[in-house]
Protein backbone atom coordinates (compact mmCIF):
# COMPACT_ATOMS: atom_id res chain seq x y z
CA UNK A 1 0.00 0.00 0.00
CA UNK A 2 2.79 2.48 0.78
CA UNK A 3 4.97 1.36 -2.39
CA UNK A 4 1.23 1.89 -4.20
CA UNK A 5 1.25 5.38 -2.64
CA UNK A 6 4.70 6.70 -3.00
CA UNK A 7 4.34 5.60 -7.07
CA UNK A 8 0.92 7.59 -7.06
CA UNK A 9 2.24 10.27 -5.88
CA UNK A 10 4.76 10.46 -8.12
CA UNK A 11 2.65 9.34 -10.80
CA UNK A 12 0.71 12.73 -10.18
CA UNK A 13 3.74 14.58 -10.30
CA UNK A 14 5.27 13.74 -13.36
CA UNK A 15 1.47 13.73 -14.90
CA UNK A 16 1.26 17.69 -13.85
CA UNK A 17 4.52 18.43 -15.77
CA UNK A 18 3.15 16.79 -19.27
CA UNK A 19 0.28 18.74 -18.41
CA UNK A 20 1.56 21.80 -18.19
CA UNK A 21 3.13 21.15 -21.77
CA UNK A 22 -0.08 19.60 -23.42
CA UNK A 23 -2.53 21.98 -22.00
CA UNK A 24 -1.18 25.00 -24.40
CA UNK A 25 -0.42 22.86 -26.76
CA UNK A 26 -4.22 21.13 -27.02
CA UNK A 27 -5.51 25.03 -27.12
CA UNK A 28 -3.26 25.81 -30.24
CA UNK A 29 -4.22 23.29 -31.37
CA UNK A 30 -8.23 23.21 -30.86
CA UNK A 31 -8.09 27.16 -31.35
CA UNK A 32 -5.36 27.55 -34.02
CA UNK A 33 -5.68 24.19 -35.75
CA UNK A 34 -1.44 24.16 -35.67
CA UNK A 35 0.19 21.31 -35.25
CA UNK A 36 3.18 22.72 -32.80
CA UNK A 37 6.01 19.76 -32.86
CA UNK A 38 8.51 22.68 -31.61
CA UNK A 39 6.43 23.22 -28.39
CA UNK A 40 8.74 20.87 -26.32
CA UNK A 41 11.46 22.74 -27.42
CA UNK A 42 10.34 25.88 -25.09
CA UNK A 43 9.64 23.04 -21.92
CA UNK A 44 13.77 22.72 -22.55
CA UNK A 45 14.28 26.63 -22.73
CA UNK A 46 12.38 27.05 -19.70
CA UNK A 47 14.42 24.56 -17.77
CA UNK A 48 17.73 25.88 -18.79
CA UNK A 49 16.25 29.53 -18.48
CA UNK A 50 15.17 28.65 -14.82
CA UNK A 51 18.25 27.06 -14.36
CA UNK A 52 20.37 29.85 -15.25
CA UNK A 53 18.10 32.47 -13.33
CA UNK A 54 18.08 30.57 -9.97
CA UNK A 55 21.79 30.35 -10.67
CA UNK A 56 21.94 33.98 -10.59
CA UNK A 57 19.58 34.99 -7.81
CA UNK A 58 19.28 32.26 -5.94
CA UNK A 59 15.50 32.93 -6.00
CA UNK A 60 13.06 30.08 -6.97
CA UNK A 61 10.32 32.34 -7.14
CA UNK A 62 12.36 34.59 -9.71
CA UNK A 63 13.54 31.60 -11.95
CA UNK A 64 10.27 30.65 -12.60
CA UNK A 65 9.22 34.03 -13.45
CA UNK A 66 12.66 34.49 -15.52
CA UNK A 67 10.78 30.98 -17.32
CA UNK A 68 7.76 32.37 -18.01
CA UNK A 69 8.99 35.38 -19.22
CA UNK A 70 11.36 33.30 -21.41
CA UNK A 71 8.38 31.29 -22.92
CA UNK A 72 5.96 34.30 -23.53
CA UNK A 73 8.75 35.60 -26.19
CA UNK A 74 9.34 32.44 -27.69
CA UNK A 75 6.41 32.16 -27.90
CA UNK A 76 5.72 35.70 -29.45
CA UNK A 77 8.42 34.87 -31.87
CA UNK A 78 7.65 31.17 -32.79
CA UNK A 79 4.28 32.13 -33.66
CA UNK A 80 5.16 35.11 -35.82
CA UNK A 81 8.39 33.89 -37.55
CA UNK A 82 7.79 29.74 -37.91
CA UNK A 83 3.54 29.16 -37.32
CA UNK A 84 2.31 32.59 -39.11
CA UNK A 85 3.44 31.52 -42.56
CA UNK A 86 1.99 28.07 -42.51
CA UNK A 87 -1.71 28.45 -41.12
CA UNK A 88 -4.30 25.77 -42.55
CA UNK A 89 -1.08 24.04 -43.83
CA UNK A 90 -0.93 20.81 -41.30
CA UNK A 91 2.25 19.20 -43.86
CA UNK A 92 3.95 22.52 -43.78
CA UNK A 93 3.71 23.07 -39.88
CA UNK A 94 4.59 19.34 -38.66
CA UNK A 95 7.93 19.96 -40.94
CA UNK A 96 9.04 23.76 -40.03
CA UNK A 97 7.73 22.55 -36.27
CA UNK A 98 9.86 19.92 -36.09
CA UNK A 99 12.41 21.61 -37.86
CA UNK A 100 12.01 24.31 -35.48
CA UNK A 101 11.94 21.99 -32.25
CA UNK A 102 15.85 21.15 -33.10
CA UNK A 103 16.53 24.66 -33.69
CA UNK A 104 15.34 25.47 -30.07
CA UNK A 105 17.71 22.37 -28.97
CA UNK A 106 20.75 23.30 -30.76
CA UNK A 107 20.13 27.32 -29.60
CA UNK A 108 19.97 26.11 -25.93
CA UNK A 109 23.86 24.65 -26.61
CA UNK A 110 24.92 27.93 -28.07
CA UNK A 111 23.47 30.15 -25.73
CA UNK A 112 24.18 27.70 -22.57
CA UNK A 113 26.80 25.59 -23.56
CA UNK A 114 26.80 22.05 -24.84
CA UNK A 115 26.51 20.20 -21.47
CA UNK A 116 24.19 19.20 -19.09
CA UNK A 117 23.53 21.90 -16.68
CA UNK A 118 22.96 20.44 -12.81
CA UNK A 119 19.80 22.10 -11.51
CA UNK A 120 19.44 22.58 -7.73
CA UNK A 121 15.85 23.40 -5.84
CA UNK A 122 16.03 26.07 -2.81
CA UNK A 123 16.78 23.90 0.56
CA UNK A 124 12.88 24.79 1.69
CA UNK A 125 12.32 22.46 -1.19
CA UNK A 126 14.36 19.65 -0.37
CA UNK A 127 13.53 16.82 1.83
CA UNK A 128 10.74 15.11 2.34
CA UNK A 129 7.49 14.72 4.64
CA UNK A 130 6.98 11.52 6.15
CA UNK A 131 3.59 9.98 6.80
CA UNK A 132 3.82 6.56 8.33
CA UNK A 133 5.54 4.76 5.87
CA UNK A 134 4.68 6.88 2.71
CA UNK A 135 7.09 9.21 1.64
CA UNK A 136 6.34 12.39 0.18
CA UNK A 137 8.69 14.61 -1.31
CA UNK A 138 8.29 18.25 -0.80
CA UNK A 139 9.37 19.34 -4.51
CA UNK A 140 6.37 16.52 -6.05
CA UNK A 141 4.17 18.01 -3.59
CA UNK A 142 5.04 21.53 -4.45
CA UNK A 143 4.69 19.94 -8.69
CA UNK A 144 0.98 18.55 -7.67
CA UNK A 145 -0.21 21.96 -5.94
CA UNK A 146 1.30 23.96 -8.81
CA UNK A 147 -0.38 22.36 -11.44
CA UNK A 148 -3.85 22.00 -9.72
CA UNK A 149 -3.74 25.55 -9.26
CA UNK A 150 -3.02 26.57 -13.00
CA UNK A 151 -5.81 24.15 -14.03
CA UNK A 152 -8.57 25.98 -11.87
CA UNK A 153 -6.91 29.09 -12.78
CA UNK A 154 -7.05 28.12 -16.60
CA UNK A 155 -10.53 26.34 -15.64
CA UNK A 156 -11.55 29.78 -14.07
CA UNK A 157 -10.41 32.07 -17.22
CA UNK A 158 -11.77 30.10 -19.37
CA UNK A 159 -15.42 29.74 -17.76
CA UNK A 160 -15.82 33.33 -16.20
CA UNK A 161 -13.69 35.55 -18.66
CA UNK A 162 -14.66 37.36 -21.91
CA UNK A 163 -11.41 36.16 -23.06
CA UNK A 164 -11.84 32.75 -22.12
CA UNK A 165 -15.14 32.73 -23.43
CA UNK A 166 -13.82 34.33 -26.76
CA UNK A 167 -10.97 31.07 -26.88
CA UNK A 168 -14.14 29.04 -25.91
CA UNK A 169 -15.71 30.21 -28.63
CA UNK A 170 -13.18 30.12 -31.31
CA UNK A 171 -11.99 26.41 -30.37
CA UNK A 172 -15.58 25.23 -32.01
CA UNK A 173 -15.91 27.82 -34.81
CA UNK A 174 -13.16 30.77 -36.12
CA UNK A 175 -15.33 32.35 -38.40
CA UNK A 176 -17.85 33.23 -37.19
CA UNK A 177 -15.85 34.40 -34.07
CA UNK A 178 -14.18 37.04 -36.88
CA UNK A 179 -17.77 37.42 -38.37
CA UNK A 180 -19.07 38.57 -34.56
CA UNK A 181 -15.88 41.29 -34.48
CA UNK A 182 -13.27 39.84 -32.79
CA UNK A 183 -9.79 39.84 -34.26
CA UNK A 184 -9.08 35.98 -33.79
CA UNK A 185 -5.18 36.72 -34.98
CA UNK A 186 -4.16 38.77 -31.97
CA UNK A 187 -6.59 36.00 -29.83
CA UNK A 188 -4.07 33.20 -31.57
CA UNK A 189 -0.97 34.98 -30.38
CA UNK A 190 -2.37 35.70 -27.15
CA UNK A 191 -3.21 31.59 -26.45
CA UNK A 192 0.20 30.66 -28.00
CA UNK A 193 2.18 33.29 -26.11
CA UNK A 194 0.65 31.85 -22.57
CA UNK A 195 0.64 27.92 -24.12
CA UNK A 196 4.69 28.63 -24.58
CA UNK A 197 4.62 30.16 -20.97
CA UNK A 198 2.89 27.26 -19.50
CA UNK A 199 5.21 24.67 -21.32
CA UNK A 200 8.41 27.42 -20.20
CA UNK A 201 6.93 26.79 -16.40
CA UNK A 202 6.76 22.89 -16.61
CA UNK A 203 10.10 22.92 -17.84
CA UNK A 204 11.74 25.06 -15.42
CA UNK A 205 9.74 23.13 -12.90
CA UNK A 206 10.93 19.56 -14.06
CA UNK A 207 14.86 20.83 -13.66
CA UNK A 208 15.32 21.15 -10.68
CA UNK A 209 13.21 17.85 -9.93
CA UNK A 210 15.27 15.56 -12.32
CA UNK A 211 18.55 17.58 -11.13
CA UNK A 212 19.24 18.16 -14.68
CA UNK A 213 18.82 20.19 -17.49
CA UNK A 214 19.60 19.35 -20.97
CA UNK A 215 19.21 20.44 -24.72
CA UNK A 216 16.53 17.12 -25.76
CA UNK A 217 14.27 17.08 -22.61
CA UNK A 218 12.08 18.86 -24.93
CA UNK A 219 11.52 16.26 -27.35
CA UNK A 220 11.27 13.93 -25.20
CA UNK A 221 8.20 15.45 -22.90
CA UNK A 222 6.83 17.13 -26.03
CA UNK A 223 5.77 13.59 -27.29
CA UNK A 224 4.17 12.94 -24.10
CA UNK A 225 2.26 15.88 -24.48
CA UNK A 226 1.15 15.07 -27.91
CA UNK A 227 -0.03 11.57 -26.56
CA UNK A 228 -1.73 13.50 -24.31
CA UNK A 229 -3.57 16.05 -26.19
CA UNK A 230 -4.82 13.20 -28.03
CA UNK A 231 -5.88 10.79 -25.66
CA UNK A 232 -7.52 14.05 -23.67
CA UNK A 233 -9.37 15.15 -26.91
CA UNK A 234 -8.05 18.15 -28.95
CA UNK A 235 -8.89 21.68 -27.64
CA UNK A 236 -9.77 20.25 -24.01
CA UNK A 237 -8.07 21.30 -21.29
CA UNK A 238 -9.13 19.38 -18.79
CA UNK A 239 -9.07 16.08 -20.70
CA UNK A 240 -5.68 17.39 -20.66
CA UNK A 241 -5.39 17.20 -17.03
CA UNK A 242 -7.57 13.26 -16.79
CA UNK A 243 -5.09 11.93 -19.51
CA UNK A 244 -1.23 13.72 -18.12
CA UNK A 245 -2.18 12.24 -15.05
CA UNK A 246 -3.26 8.86 -16.99
CA UNK A 247 0.37 8.93 -18.27
CA UNK A 248 1.70 9.92 -15.43
CA UNK A 249 0.42 7.18 -13.36
CA UNK A 250 0.74 4.25 -16.03
CA UNK A 251 4.16 5.65 -16.63
CA UNK A 252 5.24 5.54 -13.16
CA UNK A 253 4.02 2.42 -12.01
CA UNK A 254 5.25 0.60 -15.33
CA UNK A 255 8.80 2.06 -14.91
CA UNK A 256 8.49 0.43 -11.45
CA UNK A 257 7.73 -3.07 -12.23
CA UNK A 258 8.59 -3.60 -16.00
CA UNK A 259 10.59 -0.50 -16.88
CA UNK A 260 10.89 -1.71 -20.39
CA UNK A 261 7.28 -1.39 -21.04
CA UNK A 262 7.19 2.10 -19.62
CA UNK A 263 6.77 3.73 -22.53
CA UNK A 264 4.98 1.03 -24.50
CA UNK A 265 1.82 1.71 -22.01
CA UNK A 266 1.34 4.94 -22.81
CA UNK A 267 1.46 3.84 -26.77
CA UNK A 268 -1.46 0.87 -25.71
CA UNK A 269 -3.32 3.63 -23.94
CA UNK A 270 -3.55 5.88 -27.00
CA UNK A 271 -4.18 2.93 -29.05
CA UNK A 272 -7.56 2.03 -27.06
CA UNK A 273 -8.64 5.67 -26.67
CA UNK A 274 -8.24 5.61 -30.36
CA UNK A 275 -9.86 2.63 -31.10
CA UNK A 276 -12.81 3.59 -29.51
CA UNK A 277 -13.10 7.46 -28.58
CA UNK A 278 -11.18 8.70 -31.92
CA UNK A 279 -12.11 12.04 -30.59
CA UNK A 280 -10.95 11.18 -27.41
CA UNK A 281 -12.00 11.00 -23.92
CA UNK A 282 -12.92 14.89 -23.87
CA UNK A 283 -14.91 15.79 -27.30
CA UNK A 284 -15.31 19.43 -27.54
CA UNK A 285 -18.95 19.69 -28.62
CA UNK A 286 -19.27 21.66 -32.00
CA UNK A 287 -16.01 21.94 -33.56
CA UNK A 288 -16.20 22.69 -37.18
CA UNK A 289 -13.36 23.17 -39.24
CA UNK A 290 -13.86 26.86 -40.01
CA UNK B 1 -31.16 55.34 -55.48
CA UNK B 2 -30.15 57.65 -53.25
CA UNK B 3 -28.79 57.19 -50.13
CA UNK B 4 -26.90 54.21 -50.47
CA UNK B 5 -26.17 52.16 -47.26
CA UNK B 6 -24.19 49.20 -48.93
CA UNK B 7 -23.40 48.90 -52.61
CA UNK B 8 -21.52 46.49 -54.33
CA UNK B 9 -19.48 46.86 -58.07
CA UNK B 10 -18.73 44.28 -60.46
CA UNK B 11 -17.63 42.01 -57.36
CA UNK B 12 -16.12 38.48 -58.59
CA UNK B 13 -14.92 35.64 -56.02
CA UNK B 14 -13.70 32.71 -56.33
CA UNK B 15 -13.67 29.72 -54.30
CA UNK B 16 -10.18 27.64 -55.30
CA UNK B 17 -10.14 27.33 -58.75
CA UNK B 18 -13.90 27.83 -59.47
CA UNK B 19 -15.45 31.28 -60.44
CA UNK B 20 -18.69 31.73 -58.23
CA UNK B 21 -19.61 35.16 -58.53
CA UNK B 22 -19.76 37.10 -62.22
CA UNK B 23 -19.78 41.07 -61.95
CA UNK B 24 -22.30 41.17 -58.98
CA UNK B 25 -23.86 44.34 -58.67
CA UNK B 26 -26.43 45.29 -56.14
CA UNK B 27 -27.33 48.84 -53.98
CA UNK B 28 -28.81 48.17 -50.39
CA UNK B 29 -31.17 51.00 -48.98
CA UNK B 30 -31.53 52.20 -45.56
CA UNK B 31 -34.25 50.90 -43.49
CA UNK B 32 -35.02 48.35 -45.93
CA UNK B 33 -35.27 44.49 -46.37
CA UNK B 34 -33.36 43.42 -50.25
CA UNK B 35 -33.27 40.01 -50.65
CA UNK B 36 -31.52 37.76 -52.89
CA UNK B 37 -33.35 35.11 -54.60
CA UNK B 38 -32.03 32.54 -56.95
CA UNK B 39 -31.58 28.59 -57.11
CA UNK B 40 -29.23 26.25 -54.89
CA UNK B 41 -25.74 27.44 -56.23
CA UNK B 42 -26.72 30.93 -57.49
CA UNK B 43 -23.93 32.82 -55.36
CA UNK B 44 -26.54 33.81 -52.62
CA UNK B 45 -24.58 32.88 -49.43
CA UNK B 46 -21.08 33.78 -51.50
CA UNK B 47 -22.05 36.91 -51.99
CA UNK B 48 -23.08 37.52 -48.21
CA UNK B 49 -19.87 35.77 -47.49
CA UNK B 50 -18.03 38.48 -49.39
CA UNK B 51 -19.65 41.28 -47.97
CA UNK B 52 -18.38 39.58 -44.90
CA UNK B 53 -14.74 39.67 -45.95
CA UNK B 54 -15.21 35.66 -45.50
CA UNK B 55 -14.68 34.88 -49.04
CA UNK B 56 -12.32 37.05 -50.72
CA UNK B 57 -13.61 39.11 -53.86
CA UNK B 58 -10.84 38.59 -56.67
CA UNK B 59 -12.21 42.01 -57.58
CA UNK B 60 -14.69 44.29 -57.80
CA UNK B 61 -15.94 46.93 -54.68
CA UNK B 62 -18.14 46.98 -51.69
CA UNK B 63 -19.02 49.69 -50.36
CA UNK B 64 -21.00 50.24 -46.91
CA UNK B 65 -21.53 53.90 -45.70
CA UNK B 66 -19.61 55.07 -48.51
CA UNK B 67 -16.50 53.29 -47.25
CA UNK B 68 -14.84 50.69 -49.27
CA UNK B 69 -14.90 47.58 -47.02
CA UNK B 70 -13.92 45.02 -49.89
CA UNK B 71 -10.57 44.40 -48.71
CA UNK B 72 -10.68 44.48 -44.68
CA UNK B 73 -10.58 41.08 -42.57
CA UNK B 74 -14.21 40.07 -41.36
CA UNK B 75 -13.79 41.78 -37.56
CA UNK B 76 -13.05 45.06 -39.08
CA UNK B 77 -16.68 44.90 -41.39
CA UNK B 78 -18.37 43.55 -38.30
CA UNK B 79 -17.33 46.06 -36.43
CA UNK B 80 -18.08 48.79 -39.43
CA UNK B 81 -21.72 47.80 -38.32
CA UNK B 82 -22.61 44.60 -39.98
CA UNK B 83 -23.94 41.56 -38.39
CA UNK B 84 -24.22 38.42 -40.03
CA UNK B 85 -26.75 35.18 -39.72
CA UNK B 86 -24.47 32.66 -41.40
CA UNK B 87 -26.79 29.62 -43.01
CA UNK B 88 -25.51 27.35 -40.48
CA UNK B 89 -26.41 30.13 -37.52
CA UNK B 90 -23.12 29.49 -36.29
CA UNK B 91 -24.27 28.81 -32.92
CA UNK B 92 -21.63 27.80 -30.47
CA UNK B 93 -23.01 24.43 -29.47
CA UNK B 94 -20.79 23.98 -26.22
CA UNK B 95 -21.35 27.54 -25.42
CA UNK B 96 -24.86 28.22 -23.39
CA UNK B 97 -27.32 30.81 -24.87
CA UNK B 98 -26.23 33.36 -22.28
CA UNK B 99 -22.61 33.15 -22.94
CA UNK B 100 -23.50 32.65 -27.22
CA UNK B 101 -25.08 36.06 -26.56
CA UNK B 102 -22.24 37.58 -24.63
CA UNK B 103 -19.93 36.53 -26.93
CA UNK B 104 -21.72 38.30 -29.69
CA UNK B 105 -21.55 41.76 -27.48
CA UNK B 106 -18.43 43.71 -28.74
CA UNK B 107 -19.63 46.35 -25.93
CA UNK B 108 -22.05 46.37 -23.12
CA UNK B 109 -23.20 50.02 -22.35
CA UNK B 110 -26.50 50.55 -21.55
CA UNK B 111 -27.40 50.92 -25.67
CA UNK B 112 -26.70 47.39 -25.58
CA UNK B 113 -27.99 46.16 -22.39
CA UNK B 114 -31.50 47.61 -23.87
CA UNK B 115 -31.12 45.65 -27.63
CA UNK B 116 -30.47 42.73 -25.44
CA UNK B 117 -33.83 43.42 -23.34
CA UNK B 118 -35.49 44.07 -26.35
CA UNK B 119 -34.25 40.78 -28.18
CA UNK B 120 -35.11 38.87 -25.17
CA UNK B 121 -38.75 40.11 -25.74
CA UNK B 122 -39.01 38.97 -28.84
CA UNK B 123 -37.21 35.39 -28.41
CA UNK B 124 -38.73 34.56 -25.06
CA UNK B 125 -37.28 31.00 -25.42
CA UNK B 126 -34.13 32.61 -24.97
CA UNK B 127 -34.44 33.84 -22.12
CA UNK B 128 -36.02 30.17 -20.75
CA UNK B 129 -32.99 28.16 -22.20
CA UNK B 130 -30.87 30.80 -20.81
CA UNK B 131 -28.44 28.26 -19.50
CA UNK B 132 -28.94 25.75 -21.89
CA UNK B 133 -25.60 24.72 -24.50
CA UNK B 134 -26.30 26.09 -27.53
CA UNK B 135 -26.27 22.77 -29.05
CA UNK B 136 -29.38 21.20 -27.15
CA UNK B 137 -31.49 23.78 -28.79
CA UNK B 138 -34.26 23.06 -31.38
CA UNK B 139 -33.91 24.12 -34.99
CA UNK B 140 -36.15 27.46 -34.22
CA UNK B 141 -34.86 28.23 -31.47
CA UNK B 142 -30.67 27.69 -32.86
CA UNK B 143 -31.76 30.35 -35.50
CA UNK B 144 -33.23 32.91 -33.07
CA UNK B 145 -30.49 32.76 -31.27
CA UNK B 146 -28.39 33.45 -34.21
CA UNK B 147 -30.52 36.03 -35.06
CA UNK B 148 -30.69 37.28 -31.66
CA UNK B 149 -27.04 37.77 -31.43
CA UNK B 150 -26.30 39.62 -34.34
CA UNK B 151 -29.06 41.82 -33.22
CA UNK B 152 -27.85 42.97 -30.26
CA UNK B 153 -24.92 44.88 -31.38
CA UNK B 154 -25.45 48.46 -32.85
CA UNK B 155 -25.33 47.08 -36.36
CA UNK B 156 -26.75 49.36 -39.58
CA UNK B 157 -26.96 46.22 -41.64
CA UNK B 158 -27.69 42.40 -41.30
CA UNK B 159 -26.84 40.23 -43.39
CA UNK B 160 -29.61 36.98 -42.79
CA UNK B 161 -28.62 33.67 -44.71
CA UNK B 162 -31.67 31.29 -45.37
CA UNK B 163 -33.21 31.97 -42.14
CA UNK B 164 -36.70 29.05 -43.03
CA UNK B 165 -34.23 26.95 -44.09
CA UNK B 166 -35.33 22.94 -42.22
CA UNK B 167 -37.65 25.19 -40.20
CA UNK B 168 -41.52 24.04 -39.37
CA UNK B 169 -43.38 26.12 -41.01
CA UNK B 170 -45.19 27.61 -37.73
CA UNK B 171 -41.26 28.07 -36.97
CA UNK B 172 -40.86 29.69 -39.84
CA UNK B 173 -43.95 32.36 -39.39
CA UNK B 174 -42.03 33.33 -36.01
CA UNK B 175 -38.91 34.12 -37.84
CA UNK B 176 -40.98 36.10 -39.98
CA UNK B 177 -42.31 38.01 -37.24
CA UNK B 178 -39.29 38.96 -35.48
CA UNK B 179 -37.70 40.08 -38.37
CA UNK B 180 -40.32 42.02 -39.48
CA UNK B 181 -40.01 43.54 -36.19
CA UNK B 182 -36.12 43.84 -36.64
CA UNK B 183 -36.99 46.04 -39.69
CA UNK B 184 -38.43 48.68 -38.23
CA UNK B 185 -34.86 49.28 -36.47
CA UNK B 186 -32.19 48.23 -39.05
CA UNK B 187 -31.70 47.38 -42.45
CA UNK B 188 -31.90 43.73 -44.15
CA UNK B 189 -30.49 41.96 -46.49
CA UNK B 190 -32.46 38.15 -46.37
CA UNK B 191 -31.08 35.31 -48.62
CA UNK B 192 -34.11 33.32 -48.85
CA UNK B 193 -35.31 30.40 -51.13
CA UNK B 194 -38.14 30.59 -49.26
CA UNK B 195 -40.57 32.95 -51.76
CA UNK B 196 -43.52 33.18 -48.93
CA UNK B 197 -40.59 34.48 -46.69
CA UNK B 198 -39.00 36.46 -49.34
CA UNK B 199 -42.70 38.19 -50.39
CA UNK B 200 -43.57 39.05 -46.82
CA UNK B 201 -40.14 40.48 -45.99
CA UNK B 202 -38.64 42.14 -48.69
CA UNK B 203 -38.81 45.65 -50.44
CA UNK B 204 -36.46 45.12 -53.12
CA UNK B 205 -35.03 41.89 -54.78
CA UNK B 206 -32.52 41.07 -56.76
CA UNK B 207 -32.28 37.33 -58.47
CA UNK B 208 -28.93 35.58 -59.03
CA UNK B 209 -28.70 33.28 -61.36
CA UNK B 210 -24.72 31.49 -62.29
CA UNK B 211 -23.14 33.54 -60.03
CA UNK B 212 -25.06 36.74 -61.86
CA UNK B 213 -27.29 39.26 -60.62
CA UNK B 214 -29.52 38.75 -63.82
CA UNK B 215 -33.11 40.62 -62.34
CA UNK B 216 -34.22 43.37 -59.78
CA UNK B 217 -36.80 45.41 -58.73
CA UNK B 218 -39.72 46.06 -56.07
CA UNK B 219 -41.03 43.02 -54.70
CA UNK B 220 -44.28 44.39 -55.43
CA UNK B 221 -43.48 43.64 -58.94
CA UNK B 222 -41.89 40.29 -58.71
CA UNK B 223 -44.95 38.76 -56.57
CA UNK B 224 -47.13 39.75 -60.26
CA UNK B 225 -44.56 38.01 -62.17
CA UNK B 226 -45.42 34.88 -62.80
CA UNK B 227 -43.07 34.19 -65.80
CA UNK B 228 -39.96 35.98 -63.64
CA UNK B 229 -40.57 33.75 -61.09
CA UNK B 230 -41.15 30.53 -62.75
CA UNK B 231 -37.68 30.94 -65.01
CA UNK B 232 -35.31 31.96 -61.80
CA UNK B 233 -36.81 30.91 -58.95
CA UNK B 234 -38.85 27.61 -60.63
CA UNK B 235 -41.88 28.61 -59.27
CA UNK B 236 -45.01 27.49 -60.94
Amino acid sequence: MDLFLNLAINGIATGMLIFLIACGLTLIFGLMDVLNFAHGGLFAWGAFVGVWAYGITQSFILSMLAAVIAGLLLGLITEYLIIKPVYGNHIQQILITLGFMLVLSELIKVVFGPNILAASKPPYLDGSWEFGDVTVIKYRALIIVVGLLLFLVIMAVLKFTKIGLIVRAGVMNKEMVQALGINIRLVFIGVFMVGSALAALGGALFAPSSGVAYAEMGMEFGIFAFIVVIIGGMGSVPGSLVAALLVGLSNGFMAYYYSDLAMAVTMILMFIVLIFRPEGLFRVSGVSNK
Amino acid sequence: MTNTLLKLEQINTHIEQFHILHNVEFEVSPGEVTVLLGRNGAGKTTTLRTIMGLNNASNGTVTFKGEDITKLPPYHIAKKGIGYVPEDQGIFYGLTVGENMRVGMRKEDDATKERMEWVLELFPDLKKFWKKPGGQLSGGQKQMLSIARSYVNENDLLLIDEPSKGLAPVIVEKVIESIEKMKEKTTVVLVEQNFYMASRLGDRFYILDDGMTVHHGDMSALREDEELKRKYLGIA
